[in-house]
């Protein structure tokens, strides 16, 4: 029988000289046509004509290094958060609860830093613990998310809309409804508020985290896989993939990126803001599916979502330079996502046909 | 003849008060394509399952190349080389032709990056090329999708998956049931090439031409038990019909 053995097909690549019909690379024109194809593209030109039209009219104010510098300030917590959320989406679920995992995060780190005394004046150490203890927050609670979504089976929407809550009055709770409004002002000043040459320390931090989604996501088994679950699940279950534990690790890390979220949200509005983080659930997850994410799973890129995070936050900025009342801003933002999602779901039904 | 490479020996498999299998019988001979008939509720399903770890079996025995294994899953099936293509495609529509035939397996970069699991996609795209063209299946864009393939293209992508890592046996359930005239051809094409490379494959249809074309031998189940077996070449489509529905008695012409 070695015989046998020896004849299978799977192939020492190298010896790979001329198959009889490798297919030729594809050319450029070829590649920018599947590129036009994907939403990612179309989300680009949306972004791309957005900061165009804002700059005609306002080019004073709105293409200018400050304002750009506060775009990106602004969109830098929202882009971590939402990395998470796209490889949660990809698996074809969806976690409601970044938001206040967020606060929760932000919070119990807040509380550890103030323990031992008023901490403004206190150094590297205590803001290390504070940003561990935030971390394994958000870490805990995505684990707990991830548990109830694979292996008790809970829809997750259901699970994160409840750890939502959970997470909400947890933070409450803990802080009495208070505020912590001290930090260290070292946080304060480098995180928060400090630059590396003429970027915010904040949007650094954003783009290196948004790099190493991307990275993973594309480049390493662990993305293989968050794709593969969202496309078939059955099929990853046959191809002997653990599944549960791969769901538990994803939404692990959508709960331990929120805790890091929140991290740096205490650094940049020095407080726990416990009452301003309503909107940043739906704000990440319009983010992923105005970024190309299918909310059906199997499907996305974190370049997508970056875009998705950053439209919201340009027509933020542009309604007010332009004198618009910045409400409008939630309505834009409530009809690109509509919009983002019908064209997907016109791509899918021709996909099908085909 | 030569000793069978697999080998079932009253298989018993009980759901409830039902008894799918009473005692089945049933053998792969190395270099063959066996098909596996029967009527509905014959048990060739349930067979299948049983042979390729899905299920467990009441009682009865399974060698493999002579020894007795347990085919606890079908992982295990898998490990011991038998795989399986199931009816609807275990694939991921989002994932190319490349990352569905390595799925579950994929390469890794070697050194330190390859522990970190970062993907070898260049050797992936490389072996899949190699795979698809020994099995003369044409895919336009290995980097396209699966779920923009045609069907009979996806089903060529499921069997090459298979063909890659069997290195004892194939199971094909009705593997060109969702087909065209053309996609059919090709498919069965890809099954006398798997054979030719030595691969025995087992081939549940109901499509009694279709058996009779590509088979080189055929087993009948009847009420959970094997009923006949045939050489294909000799036998016609009435004999078949026969064993099958119960118009014959005993054993066919036995191969």
């Amino acid at each position: 029988m070695s015989g046998v053995t020896e004849d299978k097909v799977l192939p020492n690549p190298a010896d790979d000289t001329n198959g009889p019909q490798a297919p030729a690379e594809p050319s450029e024109g070829v590649l920018w046509r599947r590129l036009l194809r994907t939403n990612t593209a179309w989300i680009f030109l949306v972004l791309i004509l957005l900061v165009a039209f804002f700059s005609i009219l306002k080019p004073n104010n709105f293409p200018t290094e400050f304002n750009i510098r506060a775009i990106a300030t602004n969109a830098a917590v929202l882009l971590i958060i939402a990395v998470g959320e796209t490889f949660v989406i990809i698996t074809g679920g969806i976690d409601l609860s970044v938001g206040y995992v967020l606060l929760f995060s932000g919070v119990t780190a807040a509380q550890t830093m103030n323990a031992f005394g008023n901490p403004t004046d206190r150094g590297w150490d205590l803001i290390l613990l504070g940003l561990l203890v935030a971390l394994v927050s958000g870490l805990a609670w995505g684990t707990f998310n991830g548990v109830l979504v694979a292996k008790a089976k809970v829809p997750p929407l259901i699970v994160t809309l409840g750890t939502l809550g959970m997470a909400w009055g947890m933070a409450q709770i803990l802080s009495n409804g208070q505020d912590i409004r001290y930090i260290p002002s070292l946080l304060a000043s480098v995180v928060g508020a400090g630059k590396f040459f003429a970027v915010p320390w904040l949007v650094v931090i954003a783009a290196l985290v948004a790099a190493a989604g991307a990275i993973v996501l594309r480049m390493t088994r662990f993305g293989r896989y968050t794709f593969g679950v969202g496309s078939n699940e059955e099929a990853a279950r046959r191809a002997g993939i653990n599944v549960d534990r791969h769901l538990i690790k994803v939404y692990a890390l959508s709960g331990l990126l929120a805790g890091f979220g929140g991290f740096l949200a205490l650094a940049y509005f020095t407080t726990t803001t416990i009452s301003g983080h309503a909107n940043d659930n739906l704000n990440a997850i319009a983010a992923v599916v105005i970024g190309g994410t299918s909310l059906t799973g199997g499907i996305g890129t974190v370049v997508g979502t970056t875009i998705g995070v950053f439209i919201p936050a340009i027509l933020a900025s542009g309604f007010i330079i332009i004198g618009l009342q910045s409400f409008w801003q939630n309505v834009a933002v409530g009809a690109v996502l509509i919009a983002a999602v019908f064209v997907d779901q016109l791509r899918r039904r021709s996909r099908e046909r085909s | 003849m030569a000793e069978p490479l697999l080998q079932a020996r009253g298989i018993v498999k009980h759901y409830g008060h039902v008894e799918a299998l009473r005692g089945a019988d049933f053998d792969v001979f190395p270099g063959e394509i066996v098909a596996l008939i029967g009527d509905n509720g014959a048990g060739k399903s349930t067979l299948v399952k049983i042979l390729s770890g899905s299920e467990q079996a009441d009682e009865g025995e399974i060698t493999l190349e002579g020894h007795g294994v347990q085919v606890s899953s079908p992982l295990e099936a898998q490990r011991l080389g038998i795989e399986t293509v199931y009816q609807d495609l275990a694939l991921a529509p989002d994932l190319d032709g490349a990352a569905n035939l390595y799925f579950g397996r994929e390469i890794v970069r070697r050194g330190p990056l390859g522990r970190l699991g970062f993907l070898d996609d260049s050797a992936m795209h490389a072996g899949a090329r190699k795979a698809f063209a020994e099995l003369g299946v044409d895919l336009q864009n290995a980097q396209s999708p699966v779920a923009n393939l045609s069907g009979g293209q996806r089903q060529s992508v499921a069997v090459a998956r298979s063909v890659a890592w069997a290195n004892k046996v194939i199971f094909l359930d009705e593997p060109t049931a969702a087909l065209g005239v053309v996609q059919t051809a090709r498919v069965l094409d890809v099954i006398r090439r798997i054979r030719d490379r030595g691969i025995p494959v087992v081939l549940i249809s109901h499509n009694m031409p279709q058996v009779l074309q590509v088979a080189d031998r055929i087993e009948v189940l009847r009420l959970g038990r094997r009923v006949a077996r045939f050489n294909a070449r000799g036998a016609t489509m009435e004999q078949l019909v026969a064993a099958m529905t119960g118009g014959l008695d005993g054993q066919g012409s036995a191969a």
